[in-house]
């Protein structure tokens, strides 16, 4: 079997664009109103749920086959807080502002929509090759939204982009004001609606 | 009227397919129809309503209900500009009339423009017939903002509310929420500072092409509402200004008096609910009483109904046919509601001084519930009046 098959491209690719987990299937909404206030959680959010949903996705295939079938949810929800509980550790060590800034959301990876739904509909049926692309295929499609929104948001919310000031002192002296409803929750369900209706207007196989 | 008829005939062959100007079709339509009654009406076979007024009618006399309040929003401005300056005793009617109508009408032609421009655009691109629904939300929103709001401001929450409330819920007489209220409810959250802030909002503060006063930068006027949330026990305004509306405030709230006339018209010629508009301050004014028996609020119950858009909200924006409850008995508790939730906000959460606007947005949320309850009541019961006999 080819590392890089038809079917296994499709996996990794899919979930982009057409199978995207959160334009198309709408799963892990509730963590992208949550972290995207700023671009650099969203962006870190992105990468630690795709490393998660890739080595999660990796190790239940390979156990797939002695998995007992009544408590697989138990293994599969050990495997995820392990992995879970390591991203959390490293960042903690290595990026702590950021983790202070993600505060539960990190923890609150384990019941992300997207890992259960990649375990229980591909890992467990699936190679381990092809989960682990299928894992960073989705683990990528959730972070692109997340890096849209927060960009969005960032920018009209706070006027500033990664922390550094992008609308230029001059608009600020003329009246302009940044948007404060860009920095609540609400603000982000409606730009997450906004990329649906984009995305569906383009791909019209979806409508 | 005739010249306007034959004006009307002599451009239509433009617009029409194949016509020059055939892009601007829906613009044509829609203003030939708030012109002219049209020709066509229901067909008679099948399950229509038929009536003598179409909805352009009734949304022109809305708009006509809510001048007098607009009016006198204007003389307001002037009125409040030449307070805050110290100099009420040089300035004339007229004068702070027209300083008033300076300062509304950018605001009144911004809110049009922007809200109209994707109404047109979007019956244009759509190919459907022009919706009228925002000839009403148009004018109203100038007068539930401030007069120091800016216009750019303006113009992102109109054009925020039309699509978000309006457009993508299929427009007119599809929407769940007050499309003029979604406006104020954006501008609220998105600049707060700019809506209640430092209290130097409420009061237009330069002269505009010569005309009006230039008030000290230190000049700051609360609202009446504004002040017992700063924890004032007694207002600086007196109950007759209150009535007559000359207290800072947003455009074309403040005024009792205008709004009563414009709620007279509705009711008179029966396009607002009295039900809706009963309810709405039996429920203020009962909550009101409550709270000030309890001795939460230092303001009694005529004071709670007479002050902020309470008037204002439970005439025009209550009674809205799209967003109320449509059960006869449905309007009752829809509007009981709001005027307690009204009431509530603005004694319960010191972060709130006016109610009104997030009163209508739940209660907006909850009128398909209230609706549907009193309809399977009403089902369940002729059922049980079928079987008994």
């Amino acid at each position: 079997m080819a590392l890089f098959s038809k079917a296994n491209m499709e996996a990794l690719t899919g979930p982009l664009n057409l199978n995207n987990p959160v334009v198309v299937q709408v799963l892990g909404i509730c963590s992208a109103l949550a972290v995207t206030a700023q671009l650099e959680p969203a962006i870190v959010m992105g990468l630690s749920v795709t490393i998660i949903t890739a080595f999660s996705n990796l190790i239940i295939s390979l156990l797939r086959n002695t998995i007992p079938n009544r408590i697989r949810i138990i293994v599969q929800l050990v495997v995820v807080a392990a992995l879970v509980t390591i991203v959390s550790q490293v960042l903690k060590a290595f990026a702590y502002d950021v983790s202070v800034q993600l505060s539960v959301y990190v923890g609150l990876i384990i019941t992300n929509c997207i890992l259960m739904g990649r375990l229980e509909a591909f890992a467990m049926m699936n190679g381990p090759w092809a989960s682990f692309l299928d894992g960073i295929g989705n683990g990528i499609g959730y972070a692109i939204i997340l890096v849209i929104v927060g960009f969005v948001r960032e920018l009209l919310g706070a006027g500033t982009l990664l922390g550094i000031q992008i609308v230029p002192e001059w608009c600020y002296e003329h009246g302009y004001v940044n948007n404060g409803m860009m920095t609540m929750p609400a603000m982000s369900l409606i730009i997450v609606g906004c990329v649906v209706w984009a995305h569906r207007a383009y791909n019209k196989e979806l409508q | 009227m005739n010249t306007l008829r034959q004006f009307f005939d002599k451009i239509k062959p433009n617009f029409e397919e194949g016509g020059k100007l055939h892009a601007f079709r829906s613009l044509y339509d829609g203003f030939e129809t708030f012109a002219f009654v049209p020709n066509t009406t229901a067909n008679r076979m099948g399950t229509h309503v038929h009536d003598a007024i179409d909805s352009k009618r009734i949304m022109s006399l809305v708009v006509i209900a809510l001048v007098p309040a607009l009016l006198f929003g204007m003389y307001n401005v002037g009125y409040q500009n030449a307070l805050a300056a110290g100099q009420l005793d040089n300035a004339t009617f007229w004068g702070m009339f027209c300083y008033g109508l300076l300062a509304v009408l950018p605001k009144l032609i911004v809110s049009y423009v922007v809200g109209l421009g994707i109404e047109f655009t979007v019956a244009q691109w759509k190919n459907e017939e022009i919706q009228e629904g925002f000839l009403v939300s148009g004018i109203i929103i100038p007068m539930i903002v401030p007069v120091n709001t800016p216009l750019w401001m303006l113009a992102i929450a109109v054009a925020f509310s039309v699509i978000f409330a309006k457009e993508i819920f299929g427009g007119t007489g599809m929407n769940i929420f007050n499309v003029a209220l979604i406006t104020r409810a954006f501008l609220f959250f998105s600049y707060p500072s700019s809506m209640t802030g430092d209290d130097s909002v409420w009061v237009a503060q330069s002269p505009i092409w010569g005309l009006g006063y230039a008030v000290p930068d230190t000049f700051s006027a609360a609202t009446p509402l504004g002040e017992i949330a700063a924890g004032a026990t007694a207002l600086s305004t007196s109950f007759c200004d209150q009535v007559v509306g000359l207290i800072p405030g947003s455009i074309g709230e403040t005024s009792v008096v205008a709004i009563a006339l414009g709620a007279l018209l509705l009711l008179y010629t029966g396009v607002a609910s009295w039900k809706t508009m009963l309810s709405v301050f039996v429920g203020g004014a009962c909550t009101g009483w409550l709270y000030n028996a309890l001795g939460l609020s230092p303001l009694d119950a005529c004071q709670h109904v007479v002050l902020g858009g309470f008037c204002f909200g439970a005439v025009f924006m209550a009674t809205d046919p799209v967003t109320s409850a449509r059960t006869e008995g449905g309007k009752w508790i829809y509007g009981f509601l709001i005027g307690f939730v009204a009431v509530t906000v603005r004694v319960l959460n010191p972060g709130y001084p006016e109610g009104m606007m997030l009163a209508i947005l739940l209660l907006n949320l909850f009128a398909p519930l209230i609706d549907y309850c009193f309809v399977s009541r009403n089902i369940s019961r002729r059922a049980k009046r079928a079987t008994s006999k």
